[in-house]
């Protein structure tokens, strides 16, 4: 096993040497997680918001389950994923199986919970504070759900950030239902597992750090945005 | 509307404006990144493949060869044995690579493949610590050096996942009168993962394990390993190809499947097999017999 400083210089090899095969992986891992977290969202804060703003029967239950459902295991999703998508499961005419929406689709399923669960916490809490004032405006559910999201938006960025963790990281997934194919569906992370598999120990823990410089990259540049906002906001 | 908000921090139209115009942005960004991805994934070639053929960089070698003579793109899907076929037989793939000649005549024998064929083959060695503590270097018999690991006992680590080489292994124990199931957890420890990794854990757990020799020719975490037993007739490893019956499943890319098998089979196709050096070494010798 080779040493720290060794993987460290490989690592930044890498980085330096803009290796064209590097940066395809690179560039769908981000275009997937992206993604991903995005329709995650479209589901997660609308539901989260929904759970957190009001009291209906069985919602202490539903909190438990969509906290539960954020230590889904991802080769779990993989798995119910492939077995929906492949060529003989029920969605297996759009012939999904092995592309990047494969991938997608995964990363949404792992992230969705992860965002409406953290998105009801913090809309509930905001929601004790503003109750009173709701109720004297007479606004709709809908604009409820609404006021309450845009006001609590910079607390929600770290909830994206979260799920972005969360699907940039995980190889359980998108290894089934991508079956990390060369210049097809290789991510970052089906890369270091094949690289580890391959034996290649220091360049696998190269790619790991080159992956954690993306999303080091990613999280300064929301959390950039999101101040940024806040200033021009005040 | 029967009531209209004031205007409050919370209750602005203009904010409700610029939130339904938020959704709208992402919704149609989600759209179009669908669409980008969803296009061009028709009629593609899929190969469910064993490990040790993209491991060890045949691929790389062969598909560029086959794209320049045929213009057609391969997509490898490289998992164990068992998992290539099991995939096949959801119609998930094209192309069946793989190395158990019992299960691809059994694939082709339910109507899953079309005609198996020879295409090459290598050997399995037994690799393990270079100090040999179960003494097994100087055997010229793959079954006496099971034997002596197993009376040792000395850690022998499996692949447990159904592979080729799994199958290949289990196959040995079965002529020797030891319990391997018995002693799982014990000294046989089953990794339940590819042959790399599982490699990774012979060398870990300073065991001795039984591979294929092209992975282990590519591998690049040796340590202190080496070879310790080849040459054993038991030990030679057969690769076979197979197209995914069109009949089964309509989806399969047969047309292409077919101009894949037989450049595969071809004189070209086996010379190219033959070209592969690693380190110097040919890894895979073809044998198709055409």
């Amino acid at each position: 096993m080779s040493s720290f400083s060794a993987v460290m210089e490989a690592a930044a090899g890498l980085i330096i040497s803009a290796d064209a095969d590097l940066i395809e992986i690179v560039l769908l891992s981000l275009r997937v997680s992206l993604v991903a977290v995005v329709c995650a969202c479209v589901i997660g804060l609308p539901l989260g918001g929904l759970i957190g703003a009001f009291r209906f029967r069985g919602r202490g239950l539903l909190t438990i389950v969509l906290n539960s459902l954020m230590g889904l295991p991802p080769v779990t999703v993989g798995l119910l994923v492939y077995l929906m998508i492949s060529t003989s499961g029920p969605l297996g005419v759009f012939q999904l199986l092995y592309t990047p929406t494969a991938m997608i689709i995964a990363q949404t399923v792992l992230v969705t919970p992860i965002i409406a669960a953290l998105t009801r916490d913090v809309i509930d809490t905001l929601n004790t504070e503003y109750k009173e004032e709701f109720d004297s405006l007479g606004l709709t559910p809908v604009q409820r759900i609404a006021a309450l999201l845009i006001d609590a938006r910079y607390r929600l960025v770290t909830v994206a950030l979260a799920g972005f963790g969360r699907a940039i990281a995980e190889v359980g997934a998108v290894i089934i239902v991508g079956g990390n194919i060369n210049h097809v569906t290789r991510v970052m992370t089906t890369a270091i597992a094949l690289e580890t598999s391959r034996g290649n120990l220091e360049l696998a823990l190269a790619l790991g750090v080159v992956l954690l410089s993306i999303a080091l990259i990613v999280n300064a540049s929301l959390t950039g945005l999101g101040q940024l906002g806040r200033r021009a906001g005040d | 509307m029967a009531h209209t908000p004031p205007r409050t921090r919370l209750g602005n139209s203009r904010m409700k404006i610029n939130h339904a115009r938020h959704i709208a942005l992402v919704l149609a960004f989600v759209a179009g990144a669908i669409a980008t991805f969803a296009h061009s994934m028709n009629s593609r070639l899929i190969v469910q493949s064993t490990t040790s053929t993209d491991n060890s960089g045949l691929y790389l070698h062969l598909l560029p060869l086959f794209k320049e003579a045929t213009g057609i793109d391969v997509q490898v899907v490289a998992v164990g044995t068992g998992q290539a076929i099991r995939n096949a037989r959801n119609g998930d793939g094209d192309v069946l690579l793989v190395h158990a000649k019992s299960a691809e005549q059994a694939f082709v024998a339910s109507g899953h493949g079309v005609e198996r064929f020879d295409l090459m083959y290598n050997d399995f060695v037994i690799v393990g610590p270079a100090d040999d503590p179960a003494g097994i270097a100087a055997l010229p018999d793959a079954i006496a050096s099971l034997e002596k690991i197993a009376r040792a006992p000395a850690v022998f680590v499996s692949r447990g996942d159904d592979s080729g080489t799994h199958k290949a292994e289990r196959a040995l124990w079965e002529q020797i009168d030891i319990d391997v199931d018995a002693a799982s957890g014990d000294w046989y420890r089953e990794t339940g993962s590819g042959m790399g990794a599982t490699i990774n854990v012979a060398v870990g757990s300073n065991g001795y394990t039984l591979t294929d020799r092209a992975t282990w020719i590519a591998f690049g975490n040796k340590a202190q390993h080496r070879i310790l037993v080849e040459g054993d007739p038991q030990l030679f490893n057969q690769y076979g190809v197979t197209r995914v019956n069109e009949q089964r499943h309509p989806k399969v890319n047969s047309a292409d499947a077919v101009i894949f098998v037989d450049w595969l089979l071809s004189e070209e196709g086996q010379q190219a097999i033959a070209d592969y050096r690693l380190d110097g070494q040919q890894l895979f010798f073809p044998n198709a017999g055409r």
